[in-house]
């Protein structure tokens, strides 16, 4: 059984061309993002959430430039701080809320949670749990695009953390042999819990180790929405054309704590601060009002639907039924 | 005397092992200033600096061949996997390397490493973050598995685990480690491979793991009101196992419960059926032998439903009453 995205495509993303359009839509998405994980923090602190969670405030200019660059019938396949990526690849609000929440009606039923979103129909093929565990089915994933022979690709995300596993030197080595069209995506947010990257590599070290693989790379300013987009849009093409597989470096930041149970002791508020100076969605608001794709005014409200959109999807995950323990040994085997 | 943390009962051990042979030292993810995902190891980057206290990016088959290699050549080194569900990327250095070593090599290496990691259920994390796998280790002769259920036995145990010349999986639980109890200030060690009876009784034996062991004591109190005395048996160490005392226990009672909280299929318990099937114990049986342990499911996010995929107190309680009153 072929399990493609079921999804139409919508309005024509491609193109390094930013309209109004693209610059409302890009801009809308990263305020879903903010504001999703805004969400997320609160309803935890309020005790409707348990487990933990790996908020994304601060990169969204990497999940939303990235995506935007492929088609919906194309895939993603995400890591655990993959709330913004979910949302990037269109996921409907609603049952993401719920499955944060642990609802029946939520993207997994209420099994995954926060880590483990998927929306299979819609190209999303999951976050995960266990760091670099993405990157070998990403391989996989590309090896059966490459069968089918459709012009489909793969995002495959994962962070600063993942690169330094084993699964990321075999990912690699058997990408580059089985030529696949696959777009590595490291979103280097610079520590991997407290592990700081540049105490055992670089972005551009990291772009460098791809290239010694025999795959292109290139690192970006993660927090330029439109550099993002800019190389991604070049690695994909790449891609797709049946060149094999390419790396990009998205450099950002993380501006909360790793997880809920971070207590920062292993960098300063002045560093936290001077990336928060940085903010993707600021500086995409004055390069969008600059190049007159959206006004001061058309911002804000682009913002104020971002945040009723999760509002509403909260009220929707908060009225969602809980799944029945009946149901507890479903769907471990497929039928 | 004075009471502490399942956690800090570890650390003291880990503290004071450091202090007293120099041989031994930490490494894994996160354990510098971090304090470990846990604060198992908080304070002790301050104490011991970066020479002992080996801090990692994401390695696990890395930092665990290094732990076998440093002991194979005479260090003490305590490995730390943040959880038990990575020790899976770990499982090659552990399972074809440290565990096989002295074999192959005719008895003429030893690995004496510790592999300390947290498993179980009930913190919200999932499918990825709450397995209990110690039964994949109990497999591999080699190993060691030790699961301390209190902070008494945790300390001991892990002295005992520090010194031990084989490779041993310290398997601890994550709901355990805020739980106190009473531990000496001094060291001691708890020999690998002896048992403990947590509580004597007469009517049934229950043989529970980890945290099993501290709801199947909280199941029995409710059982004693009604008039129902259960004996609970803690291993403690899985391999070896101390199955005199298990067969003991089972001879006097002629009814036994096994609870644990992994997966039934495949799990411990059948296991500890099987050593109980084989022994004299059988003829003093005066009911099939029960197991109750984990549904055949991946641990789910769900809170309700986290909490039905393992046994609960009540579960307990109920199925001890069941084999009591020869109902099973
Ligand atoms: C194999 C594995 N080891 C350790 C962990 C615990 N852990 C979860 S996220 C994380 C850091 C990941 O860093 P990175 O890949 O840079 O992603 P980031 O969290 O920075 O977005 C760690 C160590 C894990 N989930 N999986
Ligand atoms: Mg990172």
């Amino acid at each position: 059984m072929e399990q493609e995205p079921k999804v139409k495509p919508k309005g024509k993303k491609k193109g390094i061309t930013v309209g109004k359009a693209e610059a409302r839509e890009m801009l809308l998405q990263m305020y879903e993002i903010r504001a999703f994980e805004e969400q997320a923090e609160k309803s935890y602190m309020a005790g409707k959430i348990h487990g933990t969670m790996h908020l994304s405030i601060g990169q969204e200019a990497s999940a939303v430039g990235s995506i935007s660059t492929i088609e919906p019938t194309d895939y993603i396949l995400g890591h655990h701080r993959g709330h913004g990526l979910c949302i990037a690849k269109d996921a409907d609000l609603n049952l993401m809320m719920a499955e944060f929440y642990g609802k029946e009606n939520g993207y997994c039923r209420g099994r995954g949670g926060s880590m483990h979103i998927a929306d299979v129909e819609g190209g999303n093929l999951g976050a995960n749990g266990v760091v670099g565990g993405g990157l070998p089915m990403a391989v996989g994933v590309g090896v059966g695009l490459k069968m089918r022979a459709k012009g489909q690709v793969i995002l495959s995300f994962f962070g600063d953390g993942a690169a330094s596993t084993g699964a990321f030197h075999e990912s690699m080595i058997l990408a580059v042999l089985f030529k696949v069209p696959v777009v590595f995506i490291c979103e280097n947010n610079q520590y991997a819990m407290s592990f700081r990257t540049s105490d055992w590599t670089t972005s551009e070290n990291l772009a460098g180790l791809a290239e010694h693989y025999g795959m292109p790379a290139v690192a970006t300013d993660g927090n330029d929405l439109l550099a993002v987009r800019e190389a991604v849009e070049e690695a994909v093409e790449y891609a797709r054309s049946g060149q094999g597989p390419y790396l990009v470096v998205n450099d950002t930041y993380r501006w909360r704590g790793h997880s809920k149970s971070d207590r920062n002791r292993y960098r300063t508020q002045e560093e936290i601060d001077e990336w928060k100076s940085v903010d993707p969605i600021e500086r995409f608001r004055k390069v969008a009002s600059k190049k007159k794709w959206l006004t001061a005014k058309e911002a804000d409200e682009i913002k104020d639907e971002g945040y009723a959109r999760i509002e509403a999807a909260r009220i929707f995950a908060e009225d969602s039924p809980e799944p029945t323990v009946e149901s507890i040994e479903e769907g471990v085997y497929a039928p | 005397m004075r009471e502490i943390t399942y956690l800090e009962a570890i650390r003291e051990a880990m503290t004071q092992e450091m202090e007293r042979d120099e041989s031994v030292f930490l490494i894994g993810e996160d354990i510098g200033t971090y304090g470990g995902a846990f604060q198992v190891t908080h304070g002790m980057y301050e104490q011991f600096g970066p020479e002992r206290i080996l801090d990692t990016p994401i390695t696990e088959l890395g930092l665990t061949g290094a732990a076998t290699g440093a002991a194979l050549i005479g260090m003490r080194p305590i490995a730390e996997i943040m959880f038990m569900d990575f020790t899976t990327l770990a499982s090659e250095q552990l399972v074809n390397q440290a565990a096989k070593l002295r074999f192959m090599f005719g008895g003429k290496a030893s690995v004496p490493m510790v592999l300390r990691t947290p498993a179980g259920s009930g913190t919200g994390a999932a499918e990825h973050h709450s397995q209990s796998l110690e039964n994949w280790f109990v497999h591999v002769p080699g190993l060691k598995v030790v699961m301390p259920t209190t902070p008494y036995d945790a300390k001991g145990l892990l002295l005992a685990s520090i010194r031990d010349n084989n490779p041993v999986v310290f398997v601890e639980h994550k709901l355990l480690y805020k739980t106190k109890g009473e531990v000496p200030e001094e060291d001691y060690t708890i020999p690998l491979g002896q048992a403990d009876v947590k509580r004597s009784g007469t009517d049934l034996t229950i043989v529970a793991t980890s945290i099993m062991v501290s709801r199947s004591l909280e199941a029995a109190e409710e059982l004693a009101k009604e008039g129902i005395n259960v004996e609970v048996v803690d291993p403690r160490s899985l391999r070896p196992l101390d199955t005199g005392t298990i067969v003991e226990s089972v001879k006097k009672t002629g009814k036994v419960l096994i609870v644990h909280e992994a997966v039934k299929t495949g799990g411990f318990g059948g296991e500890l059926a099987g050593v109980i099937a084989e022994s004299e114990a059988f003829g003093y049986l005066e009911a099939p032998i029960v197991r109750l342990a984990g549904r055949e499911i991946p641990i789910p996010y769900n809170r309700t439903l986290e909490q039905n995929a393992v046994p609960q107190v009540a579960n307990i309680v109920e199925k001890a009453r069941d084999i009591v009153q020869l109902k099973v």
